[in-house]
Formats: C-alpha cells, sequence, structure tokens
C-alpha cells in the first residue's frame, strides 16, 4: 500500500538470515533497580540488519533489557548494569564512553508515541540538530526520513502542522522517521504498536521490513503473532522464582523465528508460545 | 456449577428512575456555593465601593500630575506609577533568570532523595510562607546598609526579588513536572544531551506555567507595602525615578498616605488610585493569560 515509488529489492527473511554479523553481544548481564534484580543472567547476540524480537510474559524484564543498549538506564534513579555490553566489540559501559554517542548510534522508539508539541519538520529536524549534523540540506534529510518511514506521501504538504494533530499510527511513524533522520545503525523499539490499531499495526509491521534492509532492528513485543510475522530471530524471555522466593527475569532460548515457534527447544517457550503459560 | 447456567437473564429494565439528589447532597451543595458567593460579594463590594467613591478624580489627573499637599484638586500619582513600574520591572528582571535556574537546578538535576535537597525543597516552602515585612527587615539590613544601596529603586527590587523568589521556584517547578516524561525520554534517545533538552524541549513546553507563575508573583509584588515601607518608600516624592539609584515611591505606599490624610479630597484621589493599580493588576494577568493560550494553541 505504501509503495507509490518503486523501491530497492527488499531482503527476505531467508536472506537476512544467511549472514550473520554480531552488532550487539551481550554477556552474563544483571541488571539491578536498587537491591531488586530485575534480569539475571543474559547472554545473547543480536546480528547485523537483522529484525530480533524479543517476546515473554510482562514484567520479564525485556524493556530493561532493551535500555541496557542505548543506556537509557543510565536514566532510572537506582538502576544499575552489571555483565559486559559490546557493540561492534567496543564496551557500551566502559568510563570513557559517552552515552550521547550512544544514543546516536543506536535509536528507540518507544511504547507510547512520543512526538514533541512542535511541527512535522521540527520533530525530524530536532536530532540532526542537536547533533549538529554536517547537513547541506536539512530539508533533504527531513524528506528522506519521512520517506523511510512511509510517512512523506501523507504529510508532505503539512510539514509545518504540529506533529500532535497527527493519528496515533502517524505518530509512531513520525518517531521512527525521526530516529532515522539521527542515522543511527541500529533501531530499538519497545512495543511500538501496543498502542495502535491493527491497521496502524500492520502499516508499522511493513515499515520494519523495509527498515531491515538498512537497519538492525530490536524488538520487543508481548504480540507472539507480531514476532513471528516480522521478525528473523527470536528471543524468549520469562520471570522465574529462585529458592529464597525472588522473581527475576531470564532469556530463555533464542533462535530464528522459524524453530522457535515450530519447534522450540525449551519447554518453558512451547508452553508460551502454544498459549499455555500461566 | 450448572445452577449457575440455569439462572435466568433478568427482566428487562421498566423504569430507570433513581432516588435522585439526598437532602444531604443538596445541603452540601448549597454550602460550597456559598463559600463562593461570601468570596465573590465582598470582592464586587469592595471594587464597587472604591470605585464610586473614586469617580471624581478617575481621570488623567491621575497619572499626569505629581503629588502635591497643598492643592489636592491638581494632585497625581504619576511619580508612584512610574516608580511602581521601575520596582516591579526590575524586579521581574533579577526575579524571572534566578527563579527559573534555581527551579530547574531542583527539577532536572537535584536528586530528590538527598537529605540536602530535601531540606532545601522544605525551605523554600516555609519561605513562601514568611511575611513580607521580614523580607522588608532583611533588605534594610543587607541591601540598604550592608551594601550601602541606600534608598533605592534597586534595594526595592531585590527585596522584593527575595520575596517573590519562592512563589516562583515553586510554581516554575510545577509547570517542568508537567512536561511529560516522555518528551525529556524522546530528546535523550535521539542523543541530544541534557542541556540541549532543557533548553530546547522543557523550558518551551513550560513557559506557559512560567510565565503565568511569574505574572502572579510580580502581582503580588506591586501590592506590597509593608516592606517598602522600611525601605525608603514612604517619602514624599514629587519626580519619576530616573535609574536603579533613584528614589522612589510605589502605589500602595502613595494610596496609604492619602488615606491617612485628614482631607476628603486626598482620600477620594487614593480610591481613585486603588482603581488605577486594580487595572494594572487586572491587565497583569490577562496577559498571563493571554500569554498561556498563545502558547498552548502553538503547541
Ligand atoms: N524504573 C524501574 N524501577 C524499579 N523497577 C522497575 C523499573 N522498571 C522496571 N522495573 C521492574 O523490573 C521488572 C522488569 O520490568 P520490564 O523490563 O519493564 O519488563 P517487561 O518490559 O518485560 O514487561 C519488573 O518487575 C518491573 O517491576
Ligand atoms: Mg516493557
Amino acid at each position: 500500500m505504501t509503495e507509490t515509488t518503486s523501491r530497492v529489492h527488499l531482503t527476505t527473511s531467508a536472506e537476512r538470515l544467511a549472514s550473520f554479523e554480531p552488532v550487539l553481544d551481550v554477556r552474563s548481564l544483571h541488571v539491578f533497580y536498587d537491591d531488586f534484580e530485575a534480569v539475571r543472567g543474559v547472554d545473547a547476540t543480536f546480528g547485523r540488519r537483522q529484525i530480533t524480537a524479543m517476546i515473554g510474559p510482562s514484567g520479564c524484564g525485556k524493556s530493561t533489557v532493551l535500555r541496557c543498549f542505548n543506556r537509557m538506564n543510565d536514566l532510572v534513579p537506582g538502576a544499575r548494569v552489571e555483565g559486559t555490553l559490546t557493540y561492534h566489540g567496543m564496551d557500551l559501559y566502559a568510563p570513557e564512553v559517552d552515552p550521547i554517542e550512544v544514543r546516536r548510534r543506536i535509536g528507540m522508539v518507544f511504547q507510547k508515541p512520543n512526538p514533541f508539541p512542535k511541527s512535522i519538520y521540527d520533530n525530524i529536524a530536532y536530532g540532526p540538530r542537536v547533533n549538529k549534523m554536517k547537513l547541506n540540506e536539512l530539508d533533504d534529510v527531513v524528506q528522506q526520513a519521512l520517506e523511510k518511514a512511509a510517512l512523506w506521501d501523507e504529510v508532505k504538504d503539512q510539514l509545518d502542522k504540529s506533529a500532535l494533530a497527527l493519528s496515533g499510527g502517524q505518530q509512531q511513524r513520525l518517531c521512527i522517521a525521526r530516529c532515522i533522520a539521527v542515522q543511527p545503525e541500529v533501531i530499538l523499539m519497545d512495543e511500538p504498536c501496543a498502542s495502535l490499531d491493527p491497521l496502524a499495526t500492520a502499516k508499522i509491521e511493513d515499515l520494519m521490513q523495509e527498515l531491515a534492509n538498512d537497519y538492525t532492528i530490536i524488538i520487543v513485543t508481548h504480540n507472539m503473532q507480531q514476532a513471528a510475522r516480522v521478525s528473523d530471530r527470536t528471543a524468549f524471555f520469562t520471570a522465574e522464582v529462585d529458592e529464597a522466593g525472588v522473581r527475576y527475569g531470564r532469556l530463555i532460548e533464542m533462535d530464528d523465528t522459524q524453530k522457535i515457534f515450530t519447534n522450540p527447544a525449551d519447554q518453558r517457550t512451547e508452553d508460551y508460545i502454544s498459549g499455555r503459560f500461566g | 456449577m450448572s445452577a449457575v447456567q440455569t439462572t435466568r437473564a433478568p427482566e428487562p429494565v421498566l423504569s430507570l428512575a433513581g432516588k435522585g439528589e439526598s437532602v444531604g447532597d443538596r445541603v452540601f451543595r448549597y454550602l460550597l456555593l456559598t463559600g463562593l458567593v461570601v468570596a465573590i460579594v465582598f470582592l464586587v463590594t469592595l471594587i464597587t465601593f472604591v470605585i464610586l467613591r473614586g469617580l471624581p478624580r478617575l481621570d488623567s489627573r491621575i497619572w499626569q500630575n505629581m503629588p502635591t499637599l497643598r492643592k489636592p484638586e491638581m494632585a497625581g500619582a504619576q511619580s508612584a506609577i512610574m516608580g511602581t513600574i521601575w520596582v516591579v520591572g526590575t524586579t521581574a528582571l533579577v526575579s524571572i533568570p534566578l527563579g527559573v535556574a534555581a527551579a530547574v537546578y531542583l527539577e532536572e538535576f537535584a536528586n530528590p532523595k538527598r537529605r540536602v535537597n530535601r531540606l532545601i525543597e522544605l525551605n523554600i516552602q516555609n519561605l513562601a510562607a514568611v511575611p513580607s515585612i521580614v523580607y522588608g527587615i532583611l533588605g534594610l539590613g543587607i541591601f540598604v546598609r550592608g551594601m550601602g544601596l541606600g534608598f533605592t529603586v534597586l534595594a526595592a527590587a531585590l527585596t522584593l526579588t527575595l520575596l517573590i523568589l519562592p512563589t516562583v521556584i515553586i510554581a516554575t517547578r510545577e509547570a517542568l513536572r508537567a512536561v511529560p516524561q516522555s518528551i525529556r525520554h524522546g530528546s535523550l534517545a535521539l542523543g541530544a544531551t541534557k542541556l540541549q533538552t532543557i533548553m530546547r524541549q522543557v523550558l518551551p513546553a513550560a513557559i506557559p506555567g512560567i510565565a503565568t507563575g511569574q505574572i502572579l508573583a510580580l502581582s503580588r509584588a506591586i501590592g506590597e507595602a509593608a516592606p517598602l515601607l522600611l525601605l525608603g518608600g514612604l517619602a514624599f516624592v514629587t519626580f519619576n525615578p530616573d535609574g536603579l539609584l533613584s528614589d522612589y515611591t510605589v502605589l500602595p505606599i502613595q494610596i496609604y498616605n492619602w488615606i491617612s490624610n485628614p482631607k476628603e479630597e486626598f482620600r477620594i484621589l487614593a480610591s481613585a488610585t486603588i482603581v488605577v493599580l486594580l487595572v494594572i493588576l487586572l491587565a497583569m494577568n490577562a496577559f498571563a493569560i493571554y500569554l498561556r493560550n498563545r502558547f498552548q494553541k502553538r503547541i
């Protein structure tokens, strides 16, 4: 539906899985909120230009893990991250690392669309402006970002209109465009369709397939069908209770989406997938 | 279990009539209304009285003439009007940056878990409740004598700044807190620094609230006579201020002087001057509302 102009060939999931080039790597990750250990011992690797879904029941730490990748947990008072997270082999939590630089390369789309109370144009231009990117033509950057987010045709005549006047689905695509305008390599999405209707959701899912041509996408979703539809690889998290009665989140298994949904290695995954969970 | 299944659906409802408002509900509603009526009645009485009484002198003489004791019919409040503008204008210039800076620090940087910050917060609330005469004494000690500013516009403005600063800080913090956290996160996630986020997102979004709080605080400052009585505002001034280090008088003090004058003409003049003060206050509040609407629409 969004294909008004002819686009380059879209990679298929099989093509994207054919080569695996690690971008983000997590080793024995533990995340604490004050004394509460929300995530215990996660090991995972995320491939370049692949869509990886993180699924699992509510409260199992999916968002917590996701926020580690762009250092957004730094903003949560009392949050503490242990373990090793590397981005192209660089330690994301090394003392000399500037979280601002991390967030420029690893962008984020939030659960609830959060456009700035500014015009559509200023929303997109915000990232390039604050990052003082060398831009000959800001107008072009804005247009390209909106095109990539499949929003250009809908808003090209009203760029100076308030972004808050857009529909929820448009707002979320605006947020994706805003993220793209900074030219990140990785896009983190935390339940990006949770507040959208099915049509708007379908548009975002289509969009993700197009974005996978250029970007590495990690999406948190509690919607298993969505994970099955859009992702190349899937990580299944769940919450468990240890001998001491303490609840914590952990990664059960991570594999090609096809395999997770047809032939999971772990019984808990199978129970969750088949709806036998809780 | 089967009993549940055989239970019949309820008969269709034939009437939706209810008990209506109970006596208790009604009494309570009237009590609330009474509170409102008392407040309004007093206000309207006051304003009507002042306007009626001041009517004979409500003309251009008030702002065109200087005060004089010998010819009441020629007396005006120009020096007090100009003095008020000077003092309150200076107060605004000093209190806006100070208040906003303090509020931004407390709201965006200070760790609320630290004891010092909680103490500061509590004290700001307390300071807002300190009687204004105490600020007058403080201003007299620090600005007039300590810093040797004397009885000047500057000393008065600095004292009024201290007086309204707690209110300004509290109102500004409220405005900052009303900016959704998702805006800050959205900005930071795009690689903006904390300072950029505050300057480009948080403050602009908070401007309506900040402006409203600031103007309301300034309208309090405009009506203050007590602290300024201690700061040399009492003098009989027949010239306009010509700078920050000039002598001055302000409207509330001028009014106070005339009211205590035995001549009837001066009391009428006082009423007329009160109307001028009220109009200035009204204009400021209207401006606050205009600002709020304007910025809200732009968003
Ligand atoms: N800011 C926070 N402060 C304290 N606890 C938190 C915070 N955010 C999340 N948690 C806790 O961490 C656990 C994992 O939460 P979250 O990562 O949001 O789970 P999910 O995204 O899988 O639903 C939950 O038990 C939640 O209560
Ligand atoms: Mg979540």
